[in-house]
């Protein structure tokens, strides 16, 4: 295997492993300053200017906890389920392109870890694992609020997850390619995917949110009903990790989003430019699409109140499935029209 | 009845319409409504850099008074531990000694004054019950300690300073006191 490729992409890993974790570190802070602009307050505002450094005075209280494991706890369950949650948070982003290709050192290097031929297939899998680490982590607590948070998350997600994959079989569709990078090449320019499948983002955006466990779908780690739900038990860093993965899979789902329906690092009038200036200029829109997600995504939870569980299904299976299916209907008939297939 | 405000609203539990059951007007409505409330005014004091200000007559912590020649004016009648509801002021008394005269005002006086601020309501009766007008309330916040005992404050926190008087003028008047 050539070696120049492996160095380039273990340092592509690495700083994307540090920016998922960087970002994620900085959300919990901007979240916790758009909380505070909601409700009329300020905001951390102590630790260093503006309160910037709150997420590390954050971090290091964790660290500072005391770890404890509950006697009847798994305890072998009981620390994987943090593990995993962070593990398949963190590997999505692999399959992510964040921007065009870069020339350095005179190679050009893609930005993308691995360009999959079946990347929203690696997505939707790894996004199926990642329940794991919250049911594991409820099991093993051994703790009925605990248990409790564990089976709503489950449920949550596999009903959620149906919609989720309709509605990206549409961009599936229309772009002929289970491939990521494909995906976002077809979307050159402002030829962007939300503009044809208005419905397909909709569904998919109300899913994401399910999936990331986010308010208003926040179920499974509901304060008032579960007193935590599937993390009560937890303390110290793996309580920290479990927090950590919530926020990161909310950075990857919020660049899966702008990937699939957003033009991914495409932006109108990119053709002015090439080489570098585009690569950085690309990361750069990226970038800010997946700020806009984040903003759009917590800005719903401070205003919209948690869903009750019926709600929820009702929600998942008699809406968003139907929608999505004849959502769905609709975009093959199109295309095969289009295609002369009829 | 008829309603004193114009809040009043007619409920009602007629079905929703197609338009309301989708919801996402009512969300997007909200969403407007928090976006807006982003770009207020933060009402937050950040008090150690800002305080509030306070009305004249805030009942915050104590102070014994001196008079016009700098003398205690308490005598330990031990009328303010008996108003307290939350029995919060012990006092022991004392007889004035000869030589003492620019000390306290009478002859009899407070050889130990406590009061404790984890107790205390900040009701005012004690003020309200010293006919020598010795103990006032005033507009300082008593401050936060690390240990309970740091927390029962005796003469040397209570009494005010010679050269630092508290200047009680702006409370309430309430005729026991000669300037209003």
């Amino acid at each position: 295997m050539d070696t120049a490729l492996l160095i380039e992409k273990s340092v592509l890993v690495v700083i994307l492993f540090l920016i998922s974790l960087g970002v994620a570190a900085y959300q919990t802070y901007f979240e916790r300053k758009l909380a505070a602009w909601i409700q009329d307050r300020v905001g951390p505002d102590r630790a260093g200017p503006f309160g910037i450094l709150q997420p590390i005075a954050d971090g290091t209280k964790m660290f500072l906890k005391e770890d404890f494991i509950p006697a009847k706890a798994d305890k072998w369950l009981f620390i994987i389920g943090p593990g995993i949650s962070m593990f398949t948070a963190l590997i999505t982003s692999s399959v992510i392109p964040w921007g065009t290709n870069l020339s350095l050192f005179g190679r050009d290097i893609s930005l993308q870890v691995a360009d999959f031929n079946i990347g929203i297939l690696f997505v939707f899998g790894v996004v199926s694992i990642g329940v794991y680490g919250i049911m594991i982590g409820g099991w093993a607590s051994n703790n009925k609020y605990s248990l409790y948070g564990a089976i709503r998350a489950s449920s949550q997600m596999i009903s959620y997850e149906l919609a989720m994959g309709i509605s990206a079989i549409t961009i599936v569709m229309l772009t002929g390619s289970l491939s990521l990078n494909d995906i976002v090449q077809s979307q050159h320019g402002m030829n962007w995917n939300v503009f044809y499948q208005p419905v397909a983002f909709f569904v998919f955006f109300i899913t994401s949110l399910a999936e990331l466990n986010r308010a208003p779908f926040d179920l499974p780690e509901c304060e008032s009903e579960l007193i935590g739900g599937y993390h009560t038990e937890y303390s110290s860093m793996k309580l920290g990790l479990y927090l950590f993965s919530e926020y990161t899979s909310m950075f990857v789902s919020a660049a899966i989003m702008a990937t699939l329906f957003f033009g991914g690092y495409n932006f109108p009038g990119m053709d002015a430019f090439s080489g570098n200036l585009l690569a950085i200029l690309s990361i750069s829109a990226f970038a800010l699409k997946i700020f806009l997600f984040i903003f759009v995504i917590m800005w719903i939870r401070w205003t919209i109140p948690r869903f009750r569980f019926d709600q929820l299904m009702h929600l998942g299976w008699k809406v968003l499935i139907p929608v999505a299916l004849v959502n769905m209907l609709i975009t093959g008939l199109v295309v095969a029209w289009n295609q002369g297939w009829m | 009845m008829e309603s004193l405000t114009n809040r009043k609203k007619v409920v009602s539990d007629k079905p929703m319409t197609l338009w309301e059951k989708i919801y996402i007007p009512a969300i997007v409505g909200g969403m407007v409504t928090t976006f807006k409330h982003m770009l207020h005014r933060r009402k937050t004091i950040k008090y150690p850099e800002e305080t509030r200000v306070f009305a004249p007559v805030y009942r915050g912590q104590h102070v014994l008074k001196r008079d016009e020649q700098g003398r205690e004016n308490c005598t330990a009648c031990g009328l303010c531990a008996v108003a307290c509801p939350a029995e919060a002021i012990t006092m022991t008394s004392a007889e004035r000694e000869k030589g003492e005269e620019k000390l306290y005002r009478e002859e009899k006086y407070a050889s130990s004054y406590e009061i404790n601020m984890l107790r205390c309501i900040f009701c005012g009766l004690c003020e309200e019950a010293c006919p020598k007008e010795a103990i006032f309330l005033t507009d300082r916040i008593v401050p936060t300690e690390f240990e309970r005992e740091d927390f029962i404050y005796g003469k040397e926190k209570l009494v005010e300073s010679l050269d630092d008087r508290i200047d009680i003028s702006k409370r309430q008047f309430t005729g026991k006191r000669t300037e209003k």
